[in-house]
């Protein structure tokens, strides 16, 4: 258990460990009653049937192979745009974080006007705005492409403020260490301030990465003729009749690959820490309280 | 602009119904997250262990699966209610994770000897929670928790998107497809709407959080 908790409550003696398991056994009981309510409920209506199920989940079934061939196509255009998505945001989150510190009030407004505008916006309607801009300019190359710029437009200000964030959490002695060896201003965002501060926001960066996974599928949404998972599952739920199952199914995928980020995150974040890095590393939860809640 | 300025009533009508799917899912997600940060933090193991699954899984898939599976699957059951509920009740069960997430982490900047202090002096753990913890929690809680119901604001956009009737979304979808309107001016226009609701809402939060913000 992590620490707050166990400080909310003592060490639990005979009298509140016995409360603690009928608190535990009717808790059990009601969630068991739920899902047993669900389930019968389920199978009153026929959801399920292994004609249902049986195209996703049963390798004999004469379905099954066309089915996960068109998942993986699909799973294959979700991470393409996702990965393009990562590395253009990267890429422009780092420049437009260090223009944003480096430029003076004046030269500064106007960028950050533009940040706000673009973080106020539903991703779902920039990807949308994106794709009819870029048709109305004759630039129009396809859905995914469409997918791709808005949703490097939207994710690049949000690393660019993450960065940002570590950067300002630095001592200030990074800065005046670097000037006093001779280091212009640009040197010591590059090689002193930036490197500090995407190691301490690694976590926070990571976990944006979860966020335009997720996002991709709203392309399946506004965009015509994308091929994503999340318009797999669409068609698919339509093909096969099973819009229950089949979004279960895709809903687990996009799971899974979440999961596995995240752990690959945990992974980075202890090797990280272990290694005895520079007292100027932010606390996770600094991080967390900095950029708290962005990746909903 | 004629597309706007033509269609005033439609875009006023949309804006309050947008307005409307965003406040109830305020509403209901802050309530659903807090009693699933407190099933988190609880004694009870089955409580945190539901509370961690809930978490889990509802945070790793993407809004638009959780709104088809609501507004598609869910009839499947058997229960049929409006569209509308479909979408808000979709929304609040995906946003609640996330203010589950912010409450907790809240909770765990109040300092321990707060916590170690009630218990010291005899409270349960209810007392503790309810009269020594969550009070400083509640204000330590007030950004993220904001950050997340900023980020709910623009996810109603989502739900307006898979076709819930009446928001600023489909506004633009009646305005372009059935009217034939040009079809960026009438993305500006539903643009602006939503820019007004954000960024409101964040200076409103910006407010907030200046007054309820304590010094430690």
């Amino acid at each position: 258990m992590s620490a707050p908790t166990a400080v909310l409550f003592d060490t639990p003696g005979p009298k509140a460990r016995r409360r603690t398991l009928a608190g535990s056994v009717v808790a059990g009981l009601v969630l068991l009653v739920l899902l047993v309510l669900v389930v019968v409920r389920l199978a009153d209506r026929g959801q399920l049937d292994a004609e249902l199920w049986n195209p996703l989940v049963n390798p004999t079934d004469e379905d099954f192979p066309v089915v996960w061939q068109r998942i993986g196509d699909g799973l294959r255009v979700t991470l393409l745009g996702a990965g393009l998505a990562v590395a253009a945001s990267l890429v422009i989150g780092l420049v437009l974080a260090s223009l944003r510190l480096s430029l003076g009030r004046v030269a500064r407004t106007p960028l950050v006007g533009v940040m706000e505008l673009l973080r106020g916006l539903p991703v779902i309607v920039t990807i949308l705005y994106t794709d009819i801009l870029l048709r109305a300019v004759g630039a129009h190359r396809g859905p995914l492409l469409s997918l791709v710029i808005a949703l490097t437009l939207y994710n690049c200000v949000i690393i660019a403020e993450i960065t940002r964030a570590g950067v300002q959490s630095l001592p200030k002695g990074q800065v005046e260490a670097g000037l006093a060896v001779g280091l212009t201003r640009g040197q010591v965002m590059r090689f002193v301030q930036l490197p500090q501060a995407v190691r301490a926001m690694l976590p926070a960066l990571i976990s944006q990465l979860v966020v335009i996974l997720k996002d991709t599928a709203l392309a399946s949404i506004v965009l015509t003729g994308i091929q994503d998972l999340g318009k797999i599952a669409d068609q698919l739920s339509g093909a096969l009749d099973n819009t229950l199952q089949t979004y279960f199914v895709i809903g687990l995928i996009y799971i899974v690959m979440n999961l596995a980020l995240e752990q690959i995150a945990k992974l980075v974040q202890r090797r990280m820490s272990g290694a005895g890095r520079s007292k100027a590393d932010v606390p996770v939860d600094e991080g967390v309280r900095v950029t708290g809640g962005q990746n909903v | 602009m004629s597309v706007v300025t033509e269609n005033l009533d439609l875009w006023w009508g949309g804006f309050l119904r947008s307005l409307g799917i965003a406040l109830w899912g305020a509403v209901g997600s802050l309530a659903w997250g807090t009693v699933l940060a407190v099933f988190r933090i609880s004694p009870v193991p089955v409580l945190r262990g539901f509370g961690a699954f809930y978490v889990t899984w509802l945070r790793n898939t993407p809004l638009a699966i959780v709104l088809f599976t609501m507004a598609f699957g869910i009839p499947a059951l058997g229960i049929n209610v409006s569209f509308y509920a479909f979408g808000v009740t979709g929304l609040v069960l995906y946003t609640s994770a996330f203010v589950c997430e912010a409450v907790r982490s809240g909770i765990s900047t109040v300092p321990t000897g707060q916590a170690e202090a009630a218990r010291s002096i005899g409270l349960t753990f209810a007392q503790t929670l309810g009269l020594v913890v969550m009070p400083q929690a509640l204000r330590a809680v007030v950004p993220p928790v904001g950050n997340v119901i900023i980020a709910m604001i623009k996810n109603s956009a989502v739900v307006g998107a898979i076709g819930v009737g009446g928001d600023l979304f489909s506004a633009y979808n009646r305005l372009t497809s059935a009217q034939g309107y040009a079809a960026l001016p009438a993305i500006t226009g539903m643009a602006v709407g939503f820019l007004v609701l954000t960024l409101s809402a964040a200076g409103l939060l910006a407010l907030f959080e200046r007054r309820t913000v304590i010094a430690r």
